[in-house]
């Protein structure tokens, strides 16, 4: 067994590396399908095959998110879902034998109440390896990336099929987990194909950086993931997910396991 | 011809309001605020696209309203001169048309082809659907369930005007929601539409942007009442929704050290509970809708649902500038309850014979309030934000159980 790199942005680019299978990262919602279910689910998308995860921190108005993660951040936080529980359950699955590296996502506002540097040290002592807000682009982002650095977190920076080369080079810059790379012009939510410009986005950010690229919002399907070859070191899948998870009376760590595997051509 | 301010000055550094502001939205619309910000401070500077809109503000939507003294309502409070400056009397009954009509002229010189936007008590929707068919673009209008139901004539108005107006069933059905499902519209069809938003909210430069075009109503109000009063205000009260109709009046005083600036927010069923929209009041500083300013949270920074009569002001978050004011206490906020604005509505309505707006009407509450304790050679300036023909039905349901009786405003 290897020792585990020091930070967590070292602990992503090790999980994404280049020129491999492109590899899987499930998103799980903290409290849904329920708020015990969280653990549970971390733990079988890690044995479905992720390579990594994200983790969704539930906010009440989600401006980057379509229906379904909506309606589940809605369900969770009906159901008493909240940021230190969410962090807590992070804790408990590492005790539990979660080692893939974990990145957090939700809106700024919950951030800036726990406060910014609060917040990261929480994230970091609770298991946590990068944070991912959708709402905070690069221009304003400077204070989180300072946080998450002095933490010990990676920053992932988004960039979408709009963003202009400045843009690009300004979040590759502040980027060290991995550049998230948006799919679709548009919100999250399971969609039938990836577009062409999403590739060619993610070789835009492949000429300016080494920091490993994710591509996510629409990603439903082992096609999907399987296309990107070559062209992304990871793929996010969420909203196909959370579909799964919230259509059946089933055991919902067995959905997860069962659909990452599907995911990963297990 | 419309009085508008010669050169309006340009966007504040980097979007902020002091410590508020900013552009907190996903990275897909950033472009297009970068767009936006380079663009209309261009066509805002540019005298051909001045005069057209200063022609149709004053050919087709009535420009300049006039400031008038309200004597009857005067007389009932005794106290301090009640003047009011008459956005009622714009073309669709109330302020939002100069802002509308401004962003819908700037996105046709943009040359987006589609134009979307929120609405709450739907003058916003109006005023754009309105702004969209003398233009001839297409318009949606986002709306929550809850305010079609209660301002269904302009929902009937915005379809007559040829608008789509799509309901939004999320959160609590209201101005919040349906401004967060008008940004993820906009998010999906960033590279044909520009998103009229409707106050001094949102990211940069949209709170600039919005400021800068209801900036008409402090230069003239000011002017008028000088002429005809003679002398400034004591006070300017104007309510507070996400705060256009207040930063555009407040806007023409705020050189003068002297006159008082009163924001007034809903206090729907009071402060010690729940059930209000009293942002700046009773909220802390946050991120809602692109921009850091005063917000309804919990302690989690999860955004409340809000309450008030009024679906104009039943709005967690507010526009930045207002915040700045607020800490900079160059403005004072305030709130009233759904009891006064209902009482205020009908005492002007009686009293004057204009029905308000209730959003207007929790302005009216707090100046007769204020008015009562001045004296007689005082002025009260109020922004009479719009016309409450949209309240009529909310008013009538609410019939009885109103604590309005006749006898208490006089023959
Ligand atoms: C007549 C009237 N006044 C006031 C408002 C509140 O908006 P703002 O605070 O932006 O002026 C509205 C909003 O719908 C309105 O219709």
């Amino acid at each position: 067994m290897t020792t585990s790199p020091a930070t967590g942005a070292a602990r992503l680019r090790a999980a994404l590396p280049a020129g491999g299978e492109v590899a899987l990262l499930p998103y799980v919602m903290a409290g849904f399908p329920s708020p015990s279910a969280t653990v549970p689910c971390l733990l079988a998308a890690q044995a479905g095959g992720a390579a990594a995860l994200e983790l969704g921190i539930p906010f009440s108005d989600p401006l980057a998110d379509g229906p379904t993660i909506q309606r589940a951040g809605q369900a969770a936080l009906r159901q008493g879902m909240t940021p230190a529980a969410a962090l807590a359950s992070v804790a408990e699955a590492r005790r539990s034998g979660l080692t893939v590296p974990v990145a957090v996502m939700t809106y700024l506002n919950p951030v800036l109440q726990r406060g910014v540097d609060r917040f990261c040290r929480e994230a970091a002592a609770a298991g946590v390896d990068a944070v991912l807000v959708p709402d905070l682009p690069a221009d304003e982002a400077q204070d989180l990336a300072g946080a998450a650095a002095a933490s010990g977190l990676g920053f992932v920076a988004m960039v979408a099929p709009t963003s202009t080369p400045e843009r690009i080079a300004a979040a590759a810059r502040l980027a060290t987990g991995f550049v998230y790379c948006v799919a679709q012009v548009g919100v999250t939510g399971a969609r039938d194909i990836v577009p062409p410009s999403a590739v060619e986005l993610l070789d835009r950010v492949g000429r300016v950086t080494t920091v490993p690229r994710a591509l996510g919002f629409g990603l439903s399907r082992r096609a999907h993931v399987v296309a990107l070859r070559g062209h992304a070191e990871g793929a996010v899948v969420a909203s196909a997910l959370l579909d799964r998870l919230g259509s059946g009376a089933d055991d919902p760590a067995e959905l997860m396991r069962r659909a990452v595997a599907e995911l990963c051509g297990r | 011809m419309a009085d508008r301010p010669a050169a309006p000055s340009g966007p504040p550094e980097r979007g902020r309001f002091g410590r508020y502001g900013g552009q907190f939205v996903p990275e897909t619309v950033m472009p297009a605020l970068d767009e936006l910000a380079r663009e209309a401070p261009a066509a805002l500077a540019d005298p051909a696209f001045q005069e057209e809109l200063g022609r149709l503000m004053h050919t087709y939507a009535g420009r300049p309203t006039p400031t008038y003294r309200a004597e009857r309502l005067t007389a009932h409070h005794g106290g301090a001169q009640l003047w009011l400056k008459r956005e009622d009397l714009l073309h669709t009954g109330a302020h939002k048309l100069n802002n509308a009509l401004g962003q819908v002229l700037l996105a046709r010189r943009m040359g987006k082809r589609r134009i979307v936007a929120e609405t709450g008590a739907g003058q916003h929707g109006v005023a754009t659907a309105t702004a969209c068919a003398r233009v001839g673009l297409p318009c949606v209008v986002y709306m929550g369930d809850e305010d079609m139901r209660r301002q269904a004539v302009n929902v009937y108005k915005m379809r007559l005007l040829g608008a789509t107006v799509e309901p939004v069933e999320s959160g609590s059905a209201t101005l919040k929601d349906a401004t967060s499902a008008a940004i993820r519209d906009w998010v999906t069809t960033v590279a044909d539409t520009h998103y009229v938003i409707g106050s001094v909210v949102g990211p940069h430069p949209y709170p600039w942007l919005v400021r800068t075009l209801q900036a008409v109503i402090g230069v003239e109000a000011r002017a008028q009442v000088l002429d005809q009063a003679g002398r400034l205000p004591h006070t300017v009260v104007a309510c507070v929704g996400g705060g256009s109709n207040a930063i555009g009046i407040f806007s023409g005083f705020l050189g003068d050290a002297g006159v008082r600036l009163l924001g007034v927010e809903a206090g729907g069923r009071g402060l010690d509970g729940p059930a209000h929209a009293a942002t700046l009041v009773a909220g802390r500083p946050g991120v809602l809708h692109g921009a850091f300013s005063y917000l309804l949270q919990d302690p989690d920074g999860q955004v409340l649902a809000t309450h008030s009569i009024s679906a104009g002001l039943d709005y967690p978050g507010v526009g930045p500038e207002h915040s700045q004011l607020r800490d900079s206490g160059r403005a004072g906020y305030a709130a009233v309850e759904d009891g006064a604005a209902l009482a205020a509505f009908h005492r002007c309505t009686r009293l004057e014979g204009i029905i308000p707006a209730l959003e207007t009407a929790h302005a009216l509450a707090a100046a007769g309030d204020l008015a009562a304790g001045l004296p007689a050679e005082e002025v009260v300036l109020v922004s009479f934000s719009g016309r409450g023909d949209k309240d009529v039905d909310t008013v009538r349901a609410l019939g009885e159980r109103t604590d309005h009786r006749s006898d208490e405003v006089g023959p």
